[in-house]
């Protein structure tokens, strides 16, 4: 097969924020998360996690707290606003202020009519919800203190609000304060401080448990308005609850990063009265756990320490398979680096700014598994802060490096480099067309003259870039009519094909000589995670959040020999294993058998040439391969040639001069970049 | 392990005029777990308050009038019944004061008892062996009762249990020397007999208990010639309406009953594994059969002993956590508690895995070799095989018998027993040794005691060898080797007993100190363990240290010096090895005292007894383990695998316990002040040992880590190869 020299890249200094809000939508097996930095994103359940989109954030907007009515998002936070978003163009619809001062929580009630809000000022307001927006019908009494959290009763007549010591529960009709649950306060010395109430559910049994910043879950009678048990679960706070669907059990989300359930079961065998029993603990995080769902078969959580943990409820399952796997999403399921394989030039996406990066060189040769030493180190030639409040959502760098274009949800701005040796002068394209505002996603044609911008509705601008001017050329749309955004857009080395993909899992093909729409490949059920069109034979690779790999002939309209034989051969087992999808696909021009892939736990070459692994043979072969010898080798080798040796992998390419990068952000050096978590007292420290 | 607390007196009995019957009708529980009702055998009722001691309420009968059946509470109503003059029985309350006024039905057949048990109405069950539910019946007091047992038939015992909703009453009877047990199920009723197997002797079953366990009805019965079997009944097992079949029997412990038989006695199960017997002689007390004493059936151990003042009148009852024995003038609760018992606690600490391995055929009676005939196979074996053929030659057609020579033993002179039992033991085959060398050793014991003169210390010593005896079987063994100086026993009983108690353990101790030296070295012992000892005093000044203990024990450092003046055998303190190598106990000693370091012990049970030792018996044993414990770290010192012995573990424990029970005399006497501060500084090498390793710890852990993660720098080109 050969060597490769790699360029392993650590410097990208990626951080992922912090989870806010999380919100299940059971129906369509959706799940919003809300990040610190006020980003939101879908992921799809139902598509093996996938990350399906991502609303980016904005430096005054936060969430506190995110609601589905139907298919609508809403959120609301701190800065007092409600917003819907608009999930097809990835950015939110309207904010309306509520003035209440900051906003603790949002919720809706089960008939989603209504949504409920806890304000600073203590009152909880009601919005009811129309058509295409919503509306403000009125406050409930109003309270002394803050509201922090809402729970509607699931007949929706009333609803339980969590403050500082205390639980109120309201009668929606009258807007009357009905009972006043007093929530006690901590031990010792946090005697003097105000328990906050940070969650509270309301069950249709009028039990109302409650998780407080003094460690307890409270289990009341909503009638009565009396405790009935209490649980000291932690030192510290409990931040998140959640109930499943069918109300048998709560799981509380701690400070401590625990993750703690809570089941409705008989105490004891063959007992009759049930009652909330404490039954597991889970810890998968380290820091607080400040979102949780419990969705149909498991644990949905999130915190500080910004990883999305899904822990199946094992009981749920009858037998292993794909869903009964624990998953941690660290890295978003797109792409955060663009590269200028001409160039060698590496471009960094992060929220505020981006960063343009110059590879380092080196001459020597080395045995594989050397380290060469090195003739230039790395530079960083520039760090661009974005302009406005708006985060970057997309960001692309043409591969000579000549072109660099981001886009935030407002505006589209274009750069001009010019590199003379170690000089580098930035200058910014003015006057860019009207109708290029904001785009899902950027790229570059292969030979640095067009720009293409993935636009709403699934449509693509073509604007041609030249030293004087640039000018719009076509937008291409689908005929489909899909409104979804484009998450994924690549074209071919010759110029002559576009291929774009969006959340309705269709993949449209464009012709751009003749700016027309060439076919649409035949859409499979699972979202597209990476494409790639092969420089040579312009066969276009797709490959799907549950690791499906296709391969289509974009000439013939078809899918090729090879992705037929795939597809009825059936990928190893291992392959489907494997929980984080891939998320880009590119090829090794002098070799046009390979096609390389990665996520975030491998690397992998395809070589089509080669015999396709069977369910016996094994598959992690490459130890073996390299302890036998030249003679019985071939005999052993299969099309998927898998490398572990980079871990936590971002980003995969190939330069031109064959030489590989790899751009890895260990796992470790995020977890040291948060701030430090409870201090939790371990034997005798 | 199980235990018998302080107990304490309930009530006072009044004896009554036939001596072999009890005071006491039946002890029954009220629905308040204290409460226990109290049915003496005439005419009165007392309700006591257990835990105070003290009467609640007490009911009696008119004069003339006889209470026959004891008084039952029923557990649903909360009301008391009792039956008097076998026909009337007697419903009443808590409230009510006089018995007389309370309700009563006379019934058409003569009652045996009234049973009941929490979670079931009550029962009566007549003496022909009708069954009917009380409330039935009092609601037709005159119906009539069929007979249900023979004309000859009496019942002896009775008892209800309720298992899974179901309600049994179980009682046994005799007729014509042959006794037979009934299961009666109500609702539906069915009823179901038994034979139980004859005893050898004939005699008939002196006490039953039954107890529910695992949904099977467990029967514990005890014969007067101190068998104690265990009979099981299924408690929902297909019901065979026709016959009466023979109800196996499993024989769970037998007891020694000392001379005669048993008069009044009886065993009642008290969980799975453990067994309370009265009426029984203890096994190491000499005289007397008034002992409370717990079995544990799994080991066949002795796990406590109480003595009973006055004579046992025979029942005992049992409830939650308590027994409750009518002996002498007073009725008697004694709380107990039983653990789980495992081979591990019941044998006190786990011996050391090199000797166990060394001596894998060390065997308490092994059950394996019982009850599936595995020949036990060890170097101990082969060795009697090789005398068993000579003996074999040398004996002819006088080959006697185990009961003969039992017999033998009794009368017969010291020589021909010793011959005899030699005899016995070379032939016979591990199977008969098992069962017999048992009731060898403890006759040989018993008339040793009996008669000083006679003492055969070879038949002993063969009978220890054969590795089928252990200390509960034949307890006097050790103690009486110890009377006759027999160290040699002595060592071999410490050697192969896994079950000496520590008591005993510490008695051999002080008589192993205090011997002088120059009787102990004529005796001959084992020579492998001489061998050892005699290595370990040997190897002497070949240098070289372990575990970082150094000689420069005295090392000059400031707090040292003060220990002034220091005692005449360690003034030649420039010069430790040659003090070292000054062994405090002479050779033979030693060995013995090896072999008390090596046997199995708790802690908490060997502190009180070492406690008994006098200081100069401390001073001298803590010379000794500081002998050895130096011998052992100072010396490149190889055990050799084989050889029994102490380990260097062993060794710092009972360091530690001597010090632990002697630390305020040691702290006084002025002659241990040396070997204190000697002690003291070896606690202080090794600290400053352990602390430099816990340096060095982290440095190694580095290493380890730098091994991994070789590098993490920013950026690096690297070289890889696919294939």
């Amino acid at each position: 097969m050969g060597e490769f020299k790699v360029h392993r890249v650590r410097f990208f200094d990626y951080m992922p924020t912090a989870i806010r809000a999380m919100a299940f939508n059971a129906h369509t097996e959706k799940l919003a998360l809300g990040r610190m930095d006020g980003s939101v994103e879908i992921f799809n359940f139902a598509d093996h996690y996938f990350q399906e989109k991502v609303i980016p954030g904005k430096d005054s907007r936060s969430i506190e707290a995110l609601c589905w009515v139907g298919g609508r998002l809403f959120s609301a936070g701190l800065n007092g606003e409600i917003t819907e978003y608009d999930l097809e163009n990835l950015r939110p619809k309207y904010s309306l202020d509520a003035y209440g001062g900051p906003i603790w929580t949002i919720t809706s009630n089960s008939q989603g009519a209504h949504l409920a809000i806890g304000c600073e000022d203590g009152t909880v307001k009601l919005f009811e919800v129309l058509e295409e927006s919503i509306q403000f019908e009125r406050n409930l009494d109003r309270q002394k203190g803050r509201i922090i959290s809402l729970s509607w009763h699931p007949s929706g007549a009333q609803i339980a609000a969590g403050m500082m010591d205390m639980i109120r529960v309201f009668d929606v009709p009258t807007g009357h304060a009905v009972q006043r649950l007093l929530v006690d306060r901590g031990f010792g010395g946090s005697k003097s401080r105000e328990t906050v109430v940070w969650s509270v559910v309301f069950l249709s049994d009028c039990t109302i448990i409650s998780g407080d910043s003094a460690g307890k879950v409270q289990v009341w009678d909503g009638h009565t308005g009396t405790l009935v048990k209490t649980h000291l679960v932690t030192k510290w706070d409990v931040l998140a609850l959640s109930v499943s669907k069918d109300e048998s059990s709560v799981v509380v989300g701690t400070s401590e990063g625990t993750v703690i359930q809570f089941q409705f079961i008989a105490p004891t065998l063959q007992q009759q009265d049930k009652e909330w029993v404490r039954t597991r603990t889970f810890k998968n995080h380290t820091h607080d756990v400040r979102a949780l769902a419990e969705i149909e078969t498991a644990i949905v959580s999130g915190g500080m320490d910004t990883q999305l943990v899904v822990r199946p409820l094992l009981e749920k399952f009858d037998e292993r398979s794909y869903a009964s796997g624990l998953r941690k999403i660290h890295f978003p399921h797109r792409n955060l680096v663009s590269c200028a394989k001409k160039a060698g030039l590496l471009l960094f996406q992060f929220p505020g700014q981006l960063e343009l990066w110059r590879l380092g060189e080196s001459d020597g040769h080395g045995k594989p598994g050397d380290s060469l030493p090195l003739k230039r180190k790395p530079e960083k030639l520039l760090h661009l802060k974005r302009k406005g409040e708006d985060h970057i959502c997309c960001s692309a760098l043409s591969s000579c490096g000549g072109w660099l274009a981001y886009s935030t949800m407002s505006s589209v701005r274009l750069y001009r480099l010019q590199t003379d040796n170690n000089d580098i002068s930035i200058t910014k394209v003015p006057k860019l067309p009207k109708v290029l505002r904001s785009a899902h996603q950027l790229c570059f044609s292969s030979d640095s003259s067009k720009l293409f911008a993935a636009s709403s509705q699934s449509s693509v601008l073509i604007i041609a870039l030249s030293q004087s001017e640039c000018k719009y050329v076509h937008t291409l749309k689908p005929k489909s009519g899909s409104r979804q955004p484009i998450h994924l857009m690549t074209n071919s080395v010759d110029g002559k094909w576009l291929a774009t993909a969006n959340s309705d899992c269709e993949i449209h093909v464009y012709n751009v000589q003749k700016l027309k729409l060439h076919c649409i490949v035949p859409v499979y059920g699972s979202c597209p995670s990476a494409i790639g069109i092969h420089p040579t034979t312009n066969n276009l690779i797709n490959v799907h959040a549950d690791q499906q790999i296709f391969e289509y002939s974009i000439v013939e309209k078809q899918y090729t020999d090879w992705s037929r034989k795939l597809q009825k051969q059936g990928l190893h087992n291992l392959w489907l294993d494997r929980d984080t999808p891939v998320t880009h696909v590119t090829f090794n021009p002098n070799n046009p058998e390979q096609i390389l892939l990665h996520d975030m736990h491998m690397f992998c070459i395809i070589d089509q040439s080669l015999p396709l692994p069977d369910q016996k043979t094994q598959f992690y072969n490459q130890m073996t391969l390299r302890s036998l010898s030249g003679q019985e080798r071939p005999s052993h080798l299969h099309a998927f040639k898998i490398c572990k040796t980079f871990q936590d992998l971002l980003s995969v390419s190939l330069l031109d001069d064959q030489s590989l990068v790899m751009v890895e952000r260990p796992l470790l050096s995020i977890t040291s970049q948060l701030p430090a978590p409870v201090r939790q007292k371990k034997f005798a420290t | 392990m199980a235990a018998l607390y302080e107990g304490f007196t309930l009530c006072g009995l009044v004896p009554t005029q036939n001596a072999s019957d009890s005071p006491i009708q039946g002890i029954e529980l009220d629905g308040d777990s204290d409460h226990a009702v109290v049915t003496d055998s005439t005419r009165s009722v007392t309700l006591y308050k257990v835990s105070d001691q003290k009467p609640l309420g007490s009911w009696t009968v008119k004069q003339g009038q006889l209470l026959t059946c004891p008084a039952v509470c029923n557990f649903q109503t909360k009301e008391y019944v009792v039956v008097s003059d076998n026909k009337v029985i007697r419903v009443w309350k808590d409230e009510d004061l006089n018995i007389d006024k309370a309700f009563k039905a006379t019934v058409s057949a003569d009652v045996w008892r009234v049973h009941s048990a929490p979670g079931g109405e009550p029962v009566v069950l007549f003496q022909r062996g009708a069954v009917r539910l009380l409330d039935s019946l009092l609601s037709a007091p005159q119906q009539p009762i069929e007979d249900v047992l023979s004309e000859e038939e009496v019942i002896r015992w009775s008892t209800n249990i309720v298992a899974e909703k179901q309600h049994f009453v179980l009682f046994t009877t005799e007729q014509k020397g042959e006794h037979f047990l009934y299961v009666q199920r109500l609702n539906p009723n069915t009823l179901q007999k038994y034979r139980l197997e004859r005893e050898d002797s004939g005699a008939p079953p002196l006490s039953f208990s039954a107890s529910l366990r695992d949904k099977h009805i467990n029967l514990l019965y005890l014969y007067p010639n101190g068998c104690v079997y265990q009979s099981v009944v299924a408690v929902r097992g297909p019901v065979e309406l026709e016959g009466v079949q023979t109800l196996p029997r499993s024989l769970r412990l037998r007891l020694p009953v000392g001379e005669g038989k048993l008069g009044a006695a009886s065993a009642v199960a008290l969980d799975e594994a453990h067994v309370a017997v009265v009426g029984m002689p203890h096994p190491s007390a000499r005289t007397g059969k008034d002992f409370l004493c717990i079995w544990n059936t799994n080991f066949q151990t002795l796990q406590a002993g109480k003595e009973m003042v006055g004579r046992i009148h025979g029942p005992v009852w049992c409830y939650l956590g308590k027994l409750f024995v009518p002996h002498g003038k007073a009725l008697s609760v004694i709380p107990y508690e039983c653990q789980k018992s495992s081979l591990a606690s019941a044998l006190g600490k786990l011996r050391h895995a090199g000797i166990a391995v060394s001596k894998s055929s060390v065997a308490v009676p092994s059950w394996n070799s019982l009850l599936h005939g595995d020949q036990p196979q060890g170097p101990a074996k082969i060795v009697d095989t090789r005398k068993s053929k000579l003996s074999r030659k040398s004996q002819s057609a006088t080959a006697l018998n185990v009961d003969q020579v039992l017999e033998l033993i009794k009368t017969g002179p010291v020589e021909e027993v010793q011959r005899e039992v030699e005899a016995l033991v070379s032939r016979g085959d591990a199977q008969d040794l098992q069962l017999s060398v048992g009731q060898l050793a403890c006759h040989l014991v018993a008339r040793s005691q009996a008669e000083t003169a006679f003492y055969t210390p070879g038949a002993l010593a063969q009978l220890v060898q054969t590795q089928c005896l252990c200390h509960s079987v034949c307890p006097d063994l050790l103690l009486l080797a110890l009377e006759h100086k027999d160290y040699f026993l002595c060592q071999l009983c410490l050697q192969l007993f896994p079950d000496i108690p520590e008591v005993v353990t510490c008695a051999c101790l002080k008589t192993f100190i205090s011997v002088p030296d120059g009787d102990v070295e004529m005796v001959s012992l084992e020579p492998d363990s001489v061998s050892f000892m005699e290595g370990l005093v040997a190897a002497g000044d070949r240098g070289g240290q372990q575990n970082g203990f150094s000689p420069p024990l005295f090392e000059e450092d400031s707090c040292d010096a003060h220990h002034q003046p220091k005692p005449p055998q360690h003034q030649d303190k420039k010069n430790p090895t040659l003090q070292l190598e000054a062994c405090p106990v002479g050779l033979h000693k030693a060995v013995l005292l090896n072999e008390v370091l090596q046997t199995a012990y708790s802690d908490n049970f060997l502190l009180p007894h070492l406690k008994d030792l006098n200081a100069q018996q401390v001073i001298l044993f803590l010379q000794y383990l500081q002998f050895v414990y130096l011998k052992f770290s100072q010396d490149v010192y190889t055990q050799t695998p084989g050889l029994r012995s102490p380990t260097m573990t062993q060794i710092i424990d009972w360091l530690c316990l001597l010090l632990d029970a002697h630390f305020t005399v040691l702290v006084m006497a002025p002659d241990a002040k040396g070997l204190l501060s000697n002690l003291e500084s070896f606690v202080k090498s090794q600290v400053k040992l352990f602390s430099e390793l816990g340096k060095i710890e982290g440095s190694l852990q580095e290493l380890h880590k730098m091994k991994l993660s070789k590098d993490i720098s920013q950026y690096s080109i690297e070289v890889i190869e696919l294939f």
